[in-house]
């Protein structure tokens, strides 16, 4: 039989691991996007609402 | 011009996702700030007060326990307008917002039911009643694995989007079945004793901590929603770049 604080324990680290592999998942997600942004803008791929008028593509 | 049109392009300015995009820049680091603040004050408060006199320490679960078990409901709700934004309006962000939605509620429905059962476990002697809040907070559960599945199992965002609004919107029904499951039928579970009609009835001693901490919780929902419809709004812009650069490619080869 467990303690009371060993209960209240568990659930404080269920909700730390919840929460931080949650704000982790985010945060990761959208450093792969911007990078995978990054290196398309490198390669010169451009949105056409990005391009400059005149721009290169027709 | 007048209020009711402006209020209207208003709207639709925020449909524009570059400008969604400058907005969450300017906000999310202010509220991710705020958020830490108010978990720094809701994890002081939840463990310098007194325990209860009947629960001991346990009391201490509530404080996890009754945050996420709001926000698994206020996510859904915050979905089902979400996906009458897509049926109805069809807002460009309202299917982002659904579908960005979705995983963070999984998370913290998941939270509410584990937290619920480290309390049940020494306050009622059982892990897990199939009585009618808590069999319907899993049943939530698994709406939201399903919206997640659905919109992970079609390509084309524009048709899931529609789907899964479809699933969203019927699904809704839970939720106030939910909500009035502990006035309704005869449960294990207590009935409300914070947000009624006549006033909390538990002791301020609980109620700010409790406070606190659905407040930080709650601002932790919408930082990270808000950045979960960025990471979707790129995610989306990487798709589309990839297409044209693919669409390029493919016509500078075709071209003499």
């Amino acid at each position: 039989m467990m303690s009371h604080a060993a209960y209240v324990l568990a659930s404080y680290a269920v909700a730390v691991a919840t929460v931080t592999g949650l704000v982790l998942w985010v945060v990761g997600d959208g450093r792969s996007r911007q990078r995978e942004l990054k290196a398309l803008e490198a390669a010169g791929v451009r949105r056409r609402s990005a391009e400059a008028p005149g721009g290169e593509s027709k | 011009m007048n209020e009711n049109s402006l209020a209207i392009r208003k709207f639709s300015a925020l449909a524009n996702p570059t400008r969604f995009l400058a907005l969450a820049d300017r906000v999310l680091p202010w509220l991710t700030v705020l958020t830490v603040v108010c978990f720094a004050i809701g994890l002081w408060l939840s463990f310098t007060t007194e325990g209860d006199y009947q629960q001991g320490e346990t009391v201490r679960i509530m404080y996890v326990h009754v945050p996420s078990a709001w926000l698994s409901m206020m996510c859904y709700t915050v979905m089902a307008i979400s996906a009458l934004g897509t049926l109805v309006w069809r807002h460009p962000l309202a299917d982002v917002s659904a579908k960005a939605a979705a995983p963070i509620g999984a998370c913290f429905t998941f939270l509410a039911l584990v937290t619920g059962s480290l309390w049940g476990k020494p306050m009622w002697g059982t892990w897990w009643v199939w009585d009618a809040r808590l069999t319907s907070v899993f049943v939530l559960f698994l709406m939201y694995l399903g919206v997640i599945a659905l919109n992970r199992a079609m390509e084309d965002p524009g048709r899931s989007a529609r789907v899964s609004a479809v699933l969203v919107l019927v699904g809704f029904v839970n939720i106030p079945v939910i909500k009035f499951s502990v006035d309704w039928w005869n449960t294990l579970h207590q009935p409300a004793s914070v947000f009624r009609l006549d006033g909390p009835t538990i002791d301020p001693e609980f109620l700010w901590p409790l406070i606190s901490m659905a407040v930080a919780f709650t601002l932790l929902f919408f930082s990270l929603h808000i950045a979960a419809m960025r990471n979707e709004i790129w995610r989306r812009r990487v798709d589309s770049l990839r297409r044209q650069a693919a669409r390029n490619a493919g016509r500078e080869t075709l071209a003499p």
